[in-house]
């Protein structure tokens, strides 16, 4: 019992990581229609975006990850408009190809910068709260609140702002939304920003859990995909739930298979997903 | 030198079978198979645990032939009713799989320590060079067969309805063509290439591990595809070539730059991969060998 209780609280707080770059993966599928495998890179940019800040410049989490979000959403909007935004007429695959190959120029940038050793950010060790007999970092329960914190900051700009209420149209219904003035193109920037950004986020809060290298991100990709997949692709609340959903089935997961497995459970759960419901859990916005 | 030019040739041939492979599917149904390194791997794996059980070369190499084309099956029925970046996901993460088995299933592929001393076929009774003079010869050969196949499926009734699909799949539907099983049956055969394609591989190199079948590997393809030309298997060909003489290169290239780590040497030459890949497809999405749209049967015009 404890042990289903100890998976289950680890499952929300993975979970609870996860969600931030599906968000941000999410944001841009609804919006520009397009699969972007290059916010692997951009989770490992505000990576070492936030590790620089933290560990050579000396500031607190807090900072580092508005560093690390503002780095990486310039970095994505200018990828983006230069490698990307061409490709958008040739159709979502075209553009899913090219953001792989972005993908690899950018790892390989953080790579030809830093090397391939592991870094860890510089945080005081704390002793993890025991409830009983369920044992929580510190560190994960301040990840847990940051991660909440920007999803609820993202719900509101989404809810309340021009820009918000403007994504979700364009994200509704292209054509009607061009009919209302809205301009597709600063619309397509600012998603790039958020979603990139977020992803940069997301890469941090992995980070600050372990260590970080060139890879983070990208053994992180299928986790964001499954969420995303299975919370409905293109769905932001979707994202979220998927993302919750997955950290769980992920942690039980471990209590059957070896952990090495861990990033299959994220390909099974996809598989399944799509042979019962294939448009998830809260359903697909753009199709 | 000599050897390194025959070594080059061989990894040509092999590319050239995975990149047959891609445009099997891409270039005819328009589907993408983002695991290309999965099945790859399983038919390097197939194949050297065939031959390391006692089985004859030839019957390692049905055997992945078989493998792959069975689990190209089990990938995609699940997802063929789905949109395509559904598949793209989907056997991205196939191949993630694929390595994970073959990381930690140490009973079956010997983890991370990798099966070694695969049989090289006539090695014995060649020598070294002439085996692999002999093993450039019989790549090339197996290259030619499927190229030559797959332009007869090309020019086929077959090709053409598989094309129709690609373009527009309602519309197929609507003429009466069998989507589905159009899709399954190209994805079973383009698995099927692509998992000899890996068993070709693992007795050339007589080892294979899980550090060979990097997703790296399916975006060379991807990149050999486009500059050959979608559509096209001579396009296909013609752009693996390119692709691993490219590669090549770009060896030589980073040699010429001083004072740089082996890891950014490495970073440099996978940078280069990326930039050439989106390059690409921005100036050239047709490829050097555009696709060559044949013109319709001529209809018997009535005549009053």
């Amino acid at each position: 019992m404890t042990l289903l209780l100890q998976a289950l609280i680890n499952g929300l707080m993975t979970g609870a990581l996860i969600a931030v770059p599906a968000i941000g993966f999410s944001a841009i599928f609804a919006v520009l229609r397009y699969p972007n495998f290059a916010i692997a890179s951009y989770a490992t940019i505000g990576a070492f975006a936030a590790w620089w800040a933290n560990a050579v410049a000396g500031l607190p989490v807090v900072p580092a990850l508005a560093i690390a979000f503002a780095v990486t959403g310039v970095v994505g909007v200018v990828a983006e408009e230069t490698s990307l935004k061409r490709l958008r007429d040739n159709g979502a695959l075209i553009v899913a190809i090219a953001s792989i190959a972005l993908n690899l120029v950018l790892e390989n940038i953080i790579r030809f910068i830093f090397g391939n050793d592991m870094k860890g950010y510089d945080l005081p060790l704390a002793r993890d709260l025991r409830f009983g007999e369920l044992r929580i970092g510190p560190q994960q329960l301040q990840s847990l609140a940051l991660s909440v914190a920007i999803m609820a900051a993202m719900f509101l700009f989404l809810r309340y702002t021009r820009f918000g209420k403007a994504m979700r149209a364009v994200a509704d219904n292209p054509d009607l939304a061009r009919l209302k003035g809205i301009d597709p193109a600063r619309i397509a920037i600012v998603t790039v920003f958020l979603g990139a950004g977020l992803s940069g986020v997301g890469g941090v809060l992995i980070g600050l859990d372990t260590s970080i290298d060139p890879l983070t991100g990208y053994r992180v990709l299928l986790s964001v995909f499954a969420a995303a997949v299975l919370g409905g692709l293109g769905s932001i609340p979707g994202a979220v739930v998927g993302a919750l959903a997955l950290g769980i089935a992920e942690e039980l997961a471990l209590i059957a298979v070896p952990a090495t497995y861990r990033t299959a459970v994220g390909f099974v759960a996809i598989l399944i997903m799509l042979t019962f419901r294939p448009r998830g859990i809260l359903g697909e916005r753009a199709t | 030198m000599l050897s390194y030019v025959i070594f080059t040739l061989t990894l040509c041939g092999i590319y050239a079978l995975l990149a047959l492979s891609l445009n099997l599917i891409w270039g005819g149904v328009g589907l993408v198979n983002l695991g290309l390194a999965g099945f790859f791997a399983v038919g390097a794996y197939a194949s050297a645990i065939a031959t390391g059980a006692g089985a004859p070369v030839l019957i390692g190499w049905a055997a992945a032939l078989i493998v792959g084309a069975v689990v190209g099956l089990v990938v995609t029925f699940a997802t063929l009713r789905l949109r395509d970046d559904y598949l793209a996901i989907v056997t991205l993460g196939f191949a993630e799989v694929i390595r994970l088995v073959a990381l930690n299933e140490r009973w079956l592929t010997k983890g991370s320590d990798g099966i070694s001393g695969i049989k090289a076929p006539l090695k014995a009774e060649l020598g070294l060079q002439g085996f692999s003079v002999f093993y450039l010869g019989l790549v090339t050969l197996i290259v030619l067969v499927v190229w030559a196949l797959l332009r007869r499926i090309d020019l086929s009734p077959y090709g053409r309805a598989m094309k129709a699909i690609r373009e527009d799949q309602q519309l197929a539907a609507f003429a009466g063509k069998t989507v589905l099983r159009f899709k399954l049956q190209a994805f079973a055969l383009s698995a099927a290439i692509a998992a000899l394609s890996g068993a070709l591989y693992a007795h050339f190199q007589s080892y294979v591990s899980p550090d060979h079948f990097q997703p790296l590997i399916t975006i060379y393809i991807f990149l050999a595809v486009t500059a050959g030309g979608v559509g096209r298997p001579s396009g296909a060909v013609f752009g693996a070539y390119l692709v691993v003489i490219f590669l090549e290169a770009t060896r030589f290239a980073t040699e010429w730059l001083p004072g740089l780590q082996p890891v950014q040497i490495a970073a440099m030459r996978e940078m280069m991969i990326g930039v050439a890949l989106i390059l690409v497809l921005h100036l050239r999405p047709q490829g050097i060998m555009p696709e060559r749209i044949p013109k319709a049967p001529r209809q018997p015009t009535p005549t009053a």
